[in-house]
């Protein structure tokens, strides 16, 4: 049946023939080969249909005679059935398989964060000015005692369960060697170093060359347990055990084999070229008291001196499920809301599944309080943070810390065109192979990102002083300092805030 | 309708004042109301009040509690309530003083009384514990009754009214106290309730503060996790709260306590010795929620001493000074001069530093 399958690109390649030098720029940097050289015609020639609208050929176009802009040859309007919708049919229809996505949830469903609007001093009390006073940041995530104890002399005993310490509230969220670029890890790990914070490895194992960077590392054990070995449990801050991410929820990480080569297959502890599907659950993991044993477990293989997180991804019964991993001895909880991002997942997972982490994160923080044990756990969240303002409301929300990934991998030149399980990431970081990992240079990435995280560094410390607040602390789960607009009575009951003008 | 105090937030200016006698020598109220007097501007007499320590050598070893009613039924409801939970040694209307400025005042007790020794026993909590879950279900459950005293030979005095007014209401000249306290009030909001002055007290502790704390709901929610209930929204409760669970419940020194809700900056903890530095940074890190920012002066009164203690930014004034065996606290040096006008030694503390007074052991 001719042209059942066929649609026009949703993309269309706008190229100004009268500014087009022929350098062939476009040509070489687009890997998806949607720019194409005809000699005899002496001009540039495009195949739309591949274009992922990543924006690499428009930034490096020397002339600005590109631009990629979108095809308003589409099918009738339809408020039910929009043009996405019915391609994905069609793709099915002809494919019969799971349809992937990558990146977070596109789809216009509420962002709370939006929502949510931050308090400031006016007469009553000062603001306070972070360009004069000092304005503190710092934070330990970790299990803190209920009890003081002294020694026979009555001196407090100062130890304390391991903590993780860090320059402020926010560190890179797991992004796994394999599906991202050696040198976005490299990036990662660096500029996790020099602001004080931490990178996280992801499911795919630390890479040899990175041990040194381990005081900034939290390393993952995930289902699949790849690259899992004692060197690699020693080499972390902390230890991640993921149970779940926000853009999967319920099941395990996927890597296909195109990205599997010689030295993520060594770093991963897997033969080159196969896939790395991770389990849906973790095998030895049932239910809570099998969690409990493997915090244990990691914990006694690493000499109780790392702390171990248990990250979960934002489901609905997420304040139990919460409630039970701070009594398995886990030191912090990391929870992914349903926006977070990904480097490739089943997409109607991905669009359907969980729920928002503003959301997850207020009726967590409010059921530990409610049980008195959210001093056994820190709380941090991501899926999607992004900005110091998303920081700062999540803080007044309770969190102790954020995740962020996506606005990491957005300053290292992400364009979030969503096609990541592609391999052919023109930027550099979401591939493997050399021609195009090499595009992303790790002394620029990590001071990009050195960059993004002392800009937000210096807006949080300006929203702080605005409320007259010097040191996080003080902000963490002070949720006066926030006002809903537009949100119904549930909604801000949930959060935990009243209405803006309340 | 106009909401109660106690159901939204009332940030209030304020001015606070202190005299103590290191020596236990009791003084009467007069010169504590005197202090007060020029520091009229720092309030807008919609809530004065005093503590006195000391005041009730003759009933030492029992708890005194002060209640509002606001009528007969209630305070017959809550004397039943207290009957079943304690032993109530001896029940009085405060004595009061009809004056012009005071009015529409509710009706005042105070109850001597005691926990069943058998009770304590069973439930395994000391009498401290017991007398506050009493105080928190009164002052929660009780509708119109509120316990804004519950210490030991100590008692807090409070109304809606300007402070010297308030002192002369409760004929604070006829008591005697090793040391006093005294606050008036200059709230945002004006509902007017006698329970929202201020010193706020629970059992032996009591707080005058004047101030208004950014880190309020941080604070608020951290402490409700230990048995603590906030009902009236203001600073200076979830303060004394603070106060009563880092002293009394995890048993921290003065000193600790003020390294954590006025904890000092990181990079002043990283130039202390290192002794000091480990204990700094282990305070600050197990009690994050319970340092208290924003501007806030207070003064918190305890059995047997006092200590002053400003924000470690310093936004409110607080001065002290002494005279003899006195030591006085004030928001300014005006009221100081007003109690002693030869005071020496006066001293703006730091932002941040304790100023720990003590009655001299046995003298009080």
């Amino acid at each position: 049946m001719p042209g059942i399958d066929y649609f026009y690109p949703e993309f269309e390649v706008v190229r100004r023939d009268e500014r087009c030098i022929r350098c062939r720029v476009c040509e070489r940097q687009c890997a998806n080969e949607v720019h194409r050289y005809d000699a005899e015609r002496d001009m540039l020639i495009s195949d739309e249909a591949k274009c992922v609208n990543c924006q690499r050929c428009v930034s490096l176009c020397p002339t600005r005679a590109l631009k990629i802009v979108r095809s308003d040859c589409r099918l009738r309007e339809n408020a039910n059935w929009d043009g996405d919708t019915i391609r994905e049919v069609y793709k099915q229809a002809a494919s019969g398989g799971v349809l992937l996505s990558s990146m977070g949830n596109p789809k216009p469903l509420p962002v709370y964060w939006d929502k949510l609007l931050i308090n400031a001093s006016q007469v009553t009390n000062p603001s306070i000015d972070p360009l004069r006073e000092p304005m503190e940041t710092k934070v330990f995530l970790g299990k803190k005692p209920d009890r003081m104890t002294r020694d026979a002399e009555g001196r407090l005993k100062t130890d304390l369960t391991p903590q993780l310490e860090l320059s402020m509230p926010v560190m890179f969220s797991a992004m796994s060697y394999g599906s991202i670029s050696y040198n976005a890890h490299a990036s990662l790990a660096r500029a996790a170093t020099e602001m004080g914070v931490c990178y996280n490895t992801g499911e795919g194992g630390l890479h040899e060359d990175f041990y040194r960077y381990g005081p900034h590392t939290i390393v993952q054990v995930a289902s699949g347990r790849f690259g899992v070995h004692e060197d690699y449990l020693e080499a972390g801050a902390a230890i991640e055990i993921k149970m779940g991410q926000g853009a999967k929820p319920g099941i395990g990480g996927h890597l296909p084999g195109a990205k599997v080569g010689p030295d993520v297959s060594r770093t991963r502890m897997i033969p080159e070229g196969s896939d790395a599907i991770s389990p849906a659950p973790h095998h030895d993991i049932y239910s809570i008291e099998d969690l409990r044993q493997l915090v244990w477990s990691l914990k006694e293989a690493t000499g109780h001196r790392k702390p171990v997180i248990v990250k979960v991804a934002a489901v609905h019964n997420i304040a139990a499920i919460a409630s039970g991993i701070a009594r398995s001895g886990a030191d912090i909880i990391a929870i992914d809301g349903f926006r977070g991002g990904t480097g490739a997942a089943p997409t109607r997972i991905r669009d359907h599944v969980g729920i928002p982490i503003e959301l997850a994160l207020s009726s967590v923080d409010q059921r530990l309080r409610d049980e008195g044990i959210r001093n056994n756990v820190s709380l941090v969240v991501g899926g999607s943070i992004r900005s110091s303002a998303d920081v700062v409301k999540a803080v007044a929300l309770g969190a102790d810390a954020c995740y962020i990934a996506t606005a990491a991998v957005l300053a290292l030149g992400c364009h979030l065109c969503r096609t990541c399980q592609s391999g052919k990431c023109n930027w550099g970081i979401a591939t493997q192979r050399p021609d195009l990992t090499k595009r992303l240079n790790p002394e620029i990435g990590s001071q990009r990102l050195v960059n993004l995280l002392t800009a937000w560094k210096r807006e949080i410390m300006e929203l702080m002083g605005g409320m007259g607040i010097n040191s996080i602390e003080a902000l963490r789960g002070n949720r006066l300092m926030l006002r809903g607009v537009g949100l119904n009575e549930t909604e801000l009951r949930i959060l935990g805030i009243s209405h803006a003008g309340e | 309708m106009r909401a109660l105090e106690g159901q939204f937030r009332n940030p209030s200016g304020c001015a606070i004042s202190a005299v103590i006698s290191k020596s236990g020598e009791r003084m009467s109220g007069e010169k504590i109301i005197e202090s007060m007097k020029p520091m009229h501007e720092r309030s807008n007499g919609l809530g004065g009040g005093f503590a006195g320590y000391g005041i009730y050598p003759e009933y030492k070893e029992l708890f005194a509690l002060h209640l509002f009613f606001s009528d007969k039924a209630v305070r017959h409801e809550c004397e039943t309530y207290l009957r079943g939970e304690l032993e109530l040694v001896k029940a009085e209307v405060i004595p009061t003083r009809t004056i012009p400025a005071i009015t529409d005042e509710p009706l005042i007790w105070r109850y001597f009384v005691t926990p069943l020794r058998s009770v304590l026993n069973s439930m395994q909590v000391d009498e401290n514990e017991y007398i506050a879950r009493v105080v928190m279900h009164i002052n929660t459950s009780i509708k119109g009754a509120y316990v804004f005293s519950s210490g030991k030979n100590m008692g807090v005095f409070k109304a809606v009214g300007f402070p010297e007014d308030v002192g002369e209401f409760y004929r604070l000249e006829e008591y005697g106290a090793y040391s006093w306290t005294a606050h008036g009030r200059y709230p945002t909001n004006t509902p007017g309730w006698w329970g929202g002055a201020h010193p706020f007290a629970l059992l032996d502790w009591t707080v005058v503060h004047n101030g208004e704390i950014s880190s309020y709901d941080a604070n608020r929610r951290c402490i409700e996790m230990y048995g603590y209930t906030c009902t009236l929204q203001t600073d200076t409760e979830v303060i004394t709260y603070i106060a009563d669970y880092l002293l009394r419940k995890q048993g921290l020194t003065l000193e600790e306590t003020a390294g954590v809700i006025a904890a000092p900056f990181w990079s002043t903890i990283e130039a202390k010795p290192e002794a000091q530095r480990r204990e700094l940074t282990y305070l600050r890190t197990v009690f994050p929620s319970l340092l208290i920012t924003g501007p806030f002066s207070i003064i918190l009164g305890f059995r047997g001493g006092l200590m002053a203690l400003n924000d470690r930014l310093k936004l409110r004034s607080m001065v002290t000074a002494e005279k003899g065996d006195r030591v006085f606290i004030a928001s300014e040096e005006a009221a100081i001069r007003a109690m002693e006008p030869d005071a020496e030694n006066l001293y703006a503390p730091a932002g941040g530093e304790p100023v720990i007074v003590r009655v001299k052991e046995g003298c009080c």
